[in-house]
């Protein structure tokens, strides 16, 4: 009997140590990346690189403001086209759906969720580049909203789902039709939630780089219209720390850092307004 | 259905003929407001009522008892369609608002005038205000200069405004479970419905807050018909002018309610108002 208590307070003891040791695995291995960038891109951080364009090559200097600006561009394109139709298709499937299409949906979304997302860059690039006839922030945005809408959509309906059946009966049996009663209290009731899961989308397809590399393609000026190639920092960093100049080196260590700022804010402020909530999520 | 006593029924029971009893009706002064007849209901494959027909008398209580599951609950939300909110339910047989059959009707219309109260408080997540205003917005039934002076006077009639006058444009949530119940009703109330549906309001509640809804029933039976759903039958015995008693998916009798608590006509009936199954 006490043999066997020995063994399996051991047995408890070994997993429970195991277990930890992977956690800290994980956690360290993040931590190391994002303190190495961190530390690195915070060197080479500076005004110069936020307000100036490119040196020319072989020069020293200069800056990425056309990236940023240009990445801004692009993720303003995707929130555009991406947001609005990831949103009404998840209404869809959360209200009004029947069994087979909504699961077709589903099912679809998923799987998009998980295609490479170079496969994206080429599907925009055959909508839209070849059309063109040359690379463009249209098409790069294109691509990006592509890659939000399931993810928006999917978000959307979860939290759409989660809102209590009693608030949509209750707006109903006062006599509102149904899309008055979605509009008016099961939005509203979870606006907070969805407004983060399309933040959080948009910080996850900021740092996306392969469906940009032949639809926006890169620019080292500033862009003139939508219609031409733009810079953006995923492309920028790849551009620069394949090659062989020590000063682009650093400078793609600062664009990563400017990157991981970004989706730290959003990522953040998706938090600040989860937790302020929905009344009606938290119960 | 046929063995009850007849001289006792003021309104309508299965199987019994209306016709031979108008006299009867009016002098006792009972208008009918909504007579169901012959409705079977179905979830999916699976039958849930059997042929009920019952009338509901106009500005007078009803309630509707019985053990879990009999279908009472089911019963009350097709007397505002509510039922076609889930998916594979199918009412037949003829419900008549006023003479007019509800599955005909515009389904938003019929919940404006048949509006009802659910088991567990829903209060939207807005201010107190914007829960009362809310059905008069959808409705598009006051101007803004008005909206103001209906609030009020709903909550008024929920017996609730002096507990929230002053926090109006307070989250509905910060409210207790028995003022959150009430602003329900108060929130019912201000589309001004003819018929008010109840489903066991008070099961959540303490008997204080229990008490206050009750007497509250009694303040508004003078301006609707009330149907309420309730698994205590002392509180149907309390407030009820007529009471029906529901036994796996059927209307075993229905009756004036001292009727039903003191000389039932069925055992069935007997058996669960003195405890002996339910």
């Amino acid at each position: 009997m006490n043999r066997r208590l020995m063994w399996r307070k051991s047995v408890n003891a070994f997993m429970l140590t195991l277990t930890g040791l992977c956690a800290l695995v994980s956690v360290s291995v993040l931590l190391v990346v994002l303190g190495y960038l961190g530390w690195n891109g915070w060197q080479y951080l500076s005004w110069t690189f936020l307000t100036h364009l490119p040196a020319p090559v072989g020069e020293t200097g200069g800056g990425m403001a056309n990236a940023i600006v240009g990445s801004g561009t692009l993720l303003l394109i995707a929130a555009l086209t991406g947001i609005p139709t990831g949103l009404l298709g998840g209404i869809y499937l959360a209200e009004f759906g029947g069994k087979t299409f909504t699961f077709l949906v589903r099912y679809t979304a998923d799987l998009l969720n998980g295609v490479p997302s170079i496969v994206m860059g080429i599907f925009a690039y055959t909508l839209v580049v070849l059309p063109m006839r040359h690379f463009s922030a249209l098409a790069g945005g294109l691509a990006l909203g592509v890659m939000l809408i399931p993810i928006v959509l999917r978000s959307t309906e979860d939290f759409l789902r989660a809102v209590p059946m009693p608030l949509r009966e209750g707006a109903l049996a006062l006599g509102a039709s149904k899309w008055k009663a979605i509009a008016t209290v099961v939005i509203p009731a979870s606006m907070r939630a969805i407004a983060t899961g399309a933040l959080l989308g948009l910080a996850r397809v900021a740092g996306e780089t392969a469906p940009l590399l032949f639809t926006s393609f890169n620019n080292q000026f500033w862009s003139h219209g939508l219609n031409q190639p733009t810079a953006s920092l995923p492309v920028m960093i790849y551009q620069y720390a394949i090659s062989p100049y020590a000063d682009w080196h650093r400078q793609a260590w600062a664009a990563g850092f400017i990157l991981l700022m970004l989706v730290l804010v959003a990522n953040i402020g998706a938090r600040l307004i989860l937790s302020r909530g929905s009344p009606a999520l938290r119960g | 259905m046929g063995n009850l006593t007849g001289s006792e029924v003021v309104v309508g029971v299965p199987g019994y003929d209306r016709s031979l009893r108008d006299s009867e009706r009016e002098a006792s002064q009972s208008v009918l407001k909504i007579a169901v007849s012959h409705l079977n209901f179905h979830y999916g494959l699976r039958q849930v009522l059997f042929d009920i027909s019952l009338d509901i008398a106009d500005r007078k209580i009803t309630a509707l008892i019985g053990p879990s599951g009999c279908g009472k609950s089911t019963f009350l939300r097709t007397l505002n369609r509510m039922h076609e909110t889930v998916r594979g339910t199918h009412a037949e047989g003829e419900v008549l608002l006023d003479g007019q059959n509800i599955f005909e009707m515009d389904v938003v219309r019929l919940r404006r005038r048949v509006g009802m109260v659910f088991q567990k408080s829903n209060p939207f997540p807005k201010s107190i205000y914007e829960n009362v205003a809310y059905g008069l917005k959808v409705n598009g039934m006051a101007r803004r200069g008005q909206m103001a002076e209906v609030v009020e006077k709903s909550l008024r009639r929920a017996a609730l405004w002096d507990e929230v006058k002053d926090q109006l444009h307070k989250s509905a949530y910060a409210l207790s479970g028995g003022q959150q119940q009430r602003l329900c009703i108060a929130r019912a109330l201000a589309v001004d419905p003819e018929v008010l549906l109840l489903d066991e309001p008070c099961s959540a509640l303490d008997p204080v807050a229990t008490a206050k809804i009750e007497d509250l029933l009694f303040d508004l039976v003078g301006s609707c018909s009330i149907v309420i759903v309730t698994h205590n039958m002392q509180q149907a015995a309390r407030v009820a002018e007529h009471t029906g008693f529901f036994l796996l998916g059927k209307l075993i009798e229905f009756n004036k309610t001292d009727i039903i608590f003191k000389n039932p006509a069925r055992k069935e009936t007997e058996d669960y108002i003195t405890g002996r199954f339910g």
